[in-house]
């Protein structure tokens, strides 16, 4: 948040209130934060750190004595990692799917509520319906892509058949070729994104000043031209706020992936998220794991960072 | 051409967008309405080929299996466990988060003081740390503490993970709220905290709320942490216990469905709830610092 603001409103309660009997205005924000900070320093932050000591170590379940620090072998776990073919491949593969996943979720998601946007006949049942994926646990988009995309029993082949596109049971594998499982988890991840992103993108539309798009009609500016120089710019804070919301839950990608294909078959769909289950939890390999966790770490706090600074620019800007 | 033709073509696109957004929208509820649906239909449906598109016969049966009324089907999945287990490990961590998020929430909204930004995006930032990432060394610290399998042990994870977004939230509804009210309860001689619980804290209980909502589903929809801190029956939630449905090459996915079912019922109820309040609780800060 901009910390002008902030401080601005802040001054005045403490202009106002100089002196208070029982806590002093030094001490009361510390007070109210407390409970937070000690619960985040206590379950995430110390844990995290924790791990990253455990990175540097050899440590395996099954060897409790293994969990000790020697400095001539602490970066060996990442020298492994780097080493790895698997590890490269379950970076490139997140990086497609990031890549994918989140420009073409935020695009459908413009495009749709620029649509909704428009629409003069039950605004209130369509948003009730676009908030259906919402219902869902990431686990459950997992579970019903998986047998959507299940080769056999499967509502798309099914649908494929009976639509005379498709001749045999079974015959297109969507979760077992290349590149078919990559599409099939990108999918079931946009279907569980756009709720959010449009319900986001579509507020701001709506809360667009009605004179600008009025003085542009008068301008004779066609409806492509409001949207790509008017609406799309202004929507900038809405959209950045949108992929923020969005790179907070990135990680919500391996629970589809853990029930869909389990990053398989032969790590094909693998990503760090689920290649950090197989050393660390299967392998019971916790030194490795963890190094691989903080892989994990990095890149998402890297991309919560990034739209953060990106949603504080554009409202800088306005 | 004649200003009728106009609009007459106007009320046809108009007629087209409404149309199109229908259709869209429809197809992506589908696939719920899909799942519901699933869960009453006979196996033998389920598994035909040719695929049978309209059901032909409506049956309880996957619910009676799944809670053991079914003397046939020997499967049983203790349903009744998880279902304790998910309601207690969101329930605790959803009141003591958000109680604990709106006071964070109030000091952000309200004050002043130093180290406040780093402190706000340190929060923030804190829920950006993936669950597997932080599943593994919990589950090495809590090994020895002997919180493993234990359902309170996941429930303060879930409080430290509800924290960030209940603090969002919270922070965002208090800006709302005009800052007259507080000066005013000043002036008569209040202190900061019954300012607080007196004057304010009543006019944010919407946005309480609708923190509540997206708490309870966040912990509710858990998977990645306990998934590794729960290694028995007796201590897992609904998303680990989907996997009970699966064995290495059959799924039994009419189960399943009638465990989505059940899995999302407090989803469809706070989504009804929270519609109103979800925009505006969302969007808050793309417009105001």
């Amino acid at each position: 948040m901009s910390s002008q603001s902030r401080a601005q409103s802040g001054s005045d309660i403490q202009d106002r209130r100089v002196t208070d009997g029982r806590i002093s205005a030094r001490w009361f924000p510390l007070f109210m934060l407390l409970p937070a900070l000690i619960f985040i320093l206590v379950i995430m932050l110390f844990p995290l750190i924790y791990s990253l000591y455990v990175s540097f170590t050899p440590y395996e379940l099954l060897k409790p004595n293994s969990l000790n620090f020697e400095l001539s072998r602490a970066l060996r776990n990442y020298q492994k990692l780097f080493a790895d073919a698997i590890f490269w491949k379950s970076v490139g593969n997140t990086i497609v799917f990031l890549f994918l996943s989140i420009n073409l979720s935020y695009v459908i998601a413009l495009g749709l509520s620029q649509l909704l946007a428009r629409v003069t006949r039950g605004q209130g049942i369509m948003r009730t319906l676009l908030m259906v994926p919402m219902m869902f646990a990431p686990i459950l988009v997992g579970f019903q892509f998986r047998w959507f995309f299940n080769a056999n029993v499967g509502l798309v082949n099914n649908l494929l058949y009976s639509l005379g596109l498709m001749q045999e049971r079974g015959q297109i594998a969507w979760l077992v070729d290349e590149p078919l499982g990559m599409f099939s988890i990108i999918v079931a991840s946009i279907w569980m994104n756009l709720p959010v992103l449009t319900i986001i993108l579509l507020a701001g539309t709506l809360s667009l000043p009605q004179e600008t798009f009025e003085a542009a009609d008068v301008d004779g500016a066609n409806s492509w031209q409001q949207f790509r120089f008017i609406t799309f710019p202004l929507l900038a804070p809405f959209s950045y706020i949108a992929l923020t919301i969005l790179s907070l839950d990135i990680s919500r990608a391996f629970d589809i992936v853990r029930i869909m294909t389990d990053g398989g078959p032969a790590h094909r769909t693998e990503l760090i998220w689920t290649y950090v289950t197989r050393l660390a939890i299967e392998n019971t390999k916790f030194g490795l794991g963890s190094a691989m966790s903080w892989v994990t770490v990095v890149l998402a706090v890297a991309f919560t960072l990034y739209f953060f600074r990106q949603l504080v620019r554009s409202r800088v800007v306005q | 051409m004649k200003p009728g033709e106009t609009i007459q073509r106007r009320r046809r696109n108009q007629r087209f967008l409404n149309l199109l957004a229908w259709l869209i929208l429809l197809l992506m509820a589908l696939p719920a309405f899909w799942i519901v649906l699933t869960a009453f239909r006979p196996n033998s449906e389920i598994n035909s080929w040719p695929p049978v598109w309209v059901p032909q016969e409506l049956t309880l049966d996957a619910f009676a299996t799944m809670f053991g009324l079914n003397p046939e089907e020997r499967m049983r999945v203790p349903v009744e466990s998880y279902m304790r287990n998910s309601l207690l490990a969101a329930g605790i961590s959803t009141v003591v988060a958000v109680s604990i998020g709106t006071l964070a929430g109030y000091a952000f909204a309200r004050f002043r003081f130093r180290f406040q930004t780093a402190a706000f995006l340190g929060i923030m930032l804190s829920r950006a740390i993936p669950g597997v990432a932080l599943s593994l060394p919990l589950f090495i610290l809590f090994n020895q503490m002997r919180l493993v399998n234990n359902i309170f042990g996941l429930a303060a994870v879930y409080i430290a993970m509800n924290i960030p977004f209940s603090t969002w939230l919270m922070d965002g509804f208090f800006r709302q709220i005009p800052q007259d009210l507080s000066e005013a309860a000043y002036i008569d001689g209040c202190g900061y905290w019954s300012a607080f619980w007196r004057v304010e804290l009543p006019l944010a209980l919407p946005g309480f709320a609708t923190a509540a909502i997206f708490a309870f589903l966040a912990a509710w929809n858990e998977f990645q942490i306990v998934s590794v801190l729960s290694r028995s029956a007796a201590s897992r939630t609904f998303p680990p216990g989907l996997f009970d449905f699966t064995e290495q090459f059959t799924f039994d996915w009419r189960g399943m469905a009638a465990m989505s079912a059940i899995m999302m019922v407090p989803a469809i109820i706070f989504v009804i709830l929270v519609q109103r309040n979800l925009v505006s609780g969302m969007t808050f800060g793309a417009t105001k610092g």
